[in-house]
């Protein structure tokens, strides 16, 4: 193919949904390792109130205000699950499970209740995204890379998701020693005088900033995988939590580039001209990685327990 | 009475036997601490129903009949249920991994499976988005009787089976030992969450059906200590919640009936949240705030007692409600009486701690437990034999 027909249909889906997965995928790791693993599916759930409020407040469908609304109900829902599990001495994933759903079941509501038919906001969205809409209209070939004025033409989400991302990055680097310790020894890591609390927090933020800005662009089903599937294949792989993330982004682009190709491409080599739903396919994908890790993956048994023979 | 018609009536019921049945089954998994199980449950119909149209579709039917559609939601559904188990009994990932890893697999992969349908034949496979947030309308007169029979038929199951599932819930140990077989009654448990959750599909949808199976157990726990009875109150919440919802969602446009069904069970949730005498908040407020004020007395009781003067101002307005003191801080005879009684008792209590012999009894000091509590006469007497007239001062 071509880099005139590449560059404005592909490249920009790919690199999009390439650092949405990353986005997720690093804090994913820790969530994992915590066994918080579902607070990512509790927050990508709660991303729908949030813009829906966000839409009903501006009237339009803009990106702030929705992000914010957004990123206020992760928030919310964040304390409500703590406030729910402490006050109301219920287990953790049972909070979870009240508070998401009744959030998510507000959205909806607002969603029907409020006229929303003129505008590109439905439910269907709000879980698989449009990867595929996100082109690049003004590229012409790979010689607009370096074109400021086509560049200029980017779809919006392929910055944002690329300054999520490296935000991120940068924050896991800068905070390693003191995530690390926390994660796999909070009481030695309260011992030593690491802020335990903030930094369970921060971390529970980033990932829902991750979730937020990632949902926007392509959804929350790749939301919910990328938090999950990369970092458990990962753990599967290795012993140690630097190789562990290395592996985890290692997955995410994988998982992100072969689903892109295969849900655009793959019906045109079978004879069909549809394609099928990219963040569908990226989901599924990060699954069959996740299978094979759990199959063959070295690290896979769970050390000093009994074999089941 | 609101003019329901008869499938409107037929879905209500539905939604009832479906909130009993969720109600119930779910007190199992909450009190195992499994509740998320049923979200990757739920999440795994999907590309079940989406295969199943596909498949009767191939043979040349509508694909739209809702028991082919609910057949497959259930096998597919049973093989993330199997994913779920076997990723965490046989790799080193949590249970929670499991479950967020096959959720958003098995729901990314029917998404896939949504649109090669979309593809294939445009406009015919209408209906099958409504299994995301259930639809009941437009419901066929066959589908409210297929859910209705679908959820006696669960309530009558968990009925049988509550308790080999009560006993495995409370100590799997206890269970294994006396000969139960834990894995098939917990594969059991999961087998009826499955069969709710299928039958709760096309009602509330796959996305809300975890709010069933988890908020109904969760607000009847506030209530009740007995596990017969939060399972009873749970069923009865869970009914009210489907009951309730359907009529209130047929009683105006735009009020989807599963978002609102999941609204009410929060809002009982909240209720017990609140209001319950043991667990709900307010109550454990009122509590600390009883606690408190037996606290500030005692203190300045002692206080009082030995000549101290008294700043803290609640401190001060509770011995002068009390009668023990005036607005100035001087004791009443009333309060010398009682701060008196209060050091002798304090006296005593550090007496007995710091005496071996009555070890037991001084694990129970709080500071505010009256010793005559606690001891006999004779042991009071006894100890008041080592009380000098100098500890006093």
């Amino acid at each position: 193919m071509s880099g005139a027909e590449f560059v404005p249909l592909s490249l920009p889906p790919l690199l999009i949904g390439t650092f949405a997965a990353l986005a997720c995928a690093i804090p994913g790791n820790f969530l994992v390792l915590r066994k918080q693993a579902l607070i990512g599916d509790a927050i990508s759930h709660v991303v729908l109130p949030g813009i829906v409020i966000g839409f009903l407040i501006t009237g339009t469908v803009s990106t702030w205000p929705m992000m914010l609304g957004a990123a206020g109900a992760a928030i919310l829902a964040v304390v409500l699950i703590e406030t729910i599990r402490r006050l109301g001495r219920i287990e953790p994933g049972a909070a979870m499970g009240v508070v998401f759903t009744t959030l998510f079941a507000a959205g909806v509501l607002l969603l029907e209740q409020s006229d929303t038919s003129t505008v590109h906001l439905d439910v269907e969205h709000a879980l698989y995204g449009n990867l595929e809409s996100l082109i690049w209209l003004d590229a012409m070939g790979w010689e607009s890379l370096l074109d400021t004025q086509a560049l200029a033409g980017l779809p919006p989400e392929l910055p944002r998701m690329a300054i999520v991302f490296l935000a991120i990055t940068v924050l896991t680097i800068a905070f390693w020693r003191p995530l690390k310790i926390a994660t796999f020894d909070e009481g030695f890591a309260r011992a030593i005088g690491l802020p335990v609390t903030a930094l369970s927090m921060g971390l529970v933020i980033a990932a829902a900033i991750a979730a937020v800005a990632a949902f926007d662009a392509v959804g929350s089903i790749i939301v919910i995988a990328m938090f999950i599937c990369p970092p458990a294949a990962a753990r599967l792989m290795t012993n140690r939590l630097e190789h562990q993330l290395l592996w985890s982004a290692g997955f995410a682009i994988l998982s992100a580039v072969l689903g892109y190709v295969l849900a655009g491409y793959g019906p045109l080599w079978l004879g069909f001209n549809n394609s099928v739903s990219a963040a569908g396919m990226i989901a599924t994908v990060s699954g069959m990685i996740l299978a094979v890790a759990a199959l063959i993956g070295p690290c896979r048994s769970r050390t000093g327990a009994a074999q089941e023979i | 009475m609101l003019d329901l018609g008869y499938n409107a009536a037929l879905v209500a019921v539905g939604a009832t036997l479906l909130g009993v049945a969720a109600g119930v089954t779910g007190t199992f998994l909450f009190l195992r601490k499994r509740a998320l199980v049923s979200d990757a449950i739920s999440h795994a119909t999907l590309p079940g129903v989406a295969l199943a149209f596909m498949v009767m579709v191939a043979l040349g039917g509508d694909g739209r009949s809702l028991p082919g559609l609910l057949l497959g939601s259930a096998m597919s559904a049973w093989a993330g249920l199997l994913a779920v188990s076997w990723l965490s009994r046989r790799t080193r990932l949590a249970e929670d991994a499991a479950i967020g890893a096959v959720l958003s697999v098995f729901f990314g992969f029917g998404i896939v499976l949504l649109t090669v349908i979309q593809s294939l034949n445009a406009g015919r496979q209408a209906g099958l988005e409504g299994f995301l947030l259930g639809s009941t309308a437009g419901m066929l007169y066959t589908d409210a009787l297929v859910i209705v029979v679908g959820g006696a038929l669960a309530l009558a199951l968990v009925l049988l089976l509550r308790r080999p599932m009560l006993i495995v819930t409370f100590d799997p140990e206890y269970a294994a030992a006396t000969g139960r077989d834990v894995t098939r009654i917990d594969l059991a448990m999961m087998g009826l969450v499955l069969a709710v959750t299928v039958v709760g599909l096309k009602i509330v949808g796959l996305i809300l059906i975890v709010a069933l199976l988890i908020i109904p157990p969760a607000a009847a726990r506030f209530w009740t200590d007995r596990a017969d009875r939060v399972v009873l109150l749970s069923g009865a919440l869970g009914g009210i919640a489907g009951l309730v919802g359907t009529l209130l969602s047929a009683s105006a446009p735009n009020l989807p009936t599963g978002p609102i069904i999941v609204l009410v069970a929060f809002a009982l949730f909240a209720t017990g949240f609140f209001l319950s005498p043991h667990r709900g908040i307010l109550a454990a407020a009122l509590r600390y705030r009883h606690y408190q004020r037996q606290v500030h007395v005692r203190q300045g009781l002692l206080a009082l007692a030995q000549g101290q003067p008294i700043y803290e101002r609640l401190t001060l307005r509770l011995l002068r409600r009390a009668g023990h003191a005036r607005p100035d801080g001087v004791a009443t005879d009333q309060g010398r009486a009682a701060a008196a009684k209060s050091l002798l008792d304090e006296r005593r209590w550090q007496l007995l701690r710091a005496d071996p012999d009555f070890e037991a009894a001084a694990a129970l000091y709080d500071g505010l437990r009256p010793i005559e509590s606690v001891l006999t006469a004779d042991q009071i007497a006894l100890i008041d034999r080592t009380l000098t007239p100098e500890a006093l001062v």
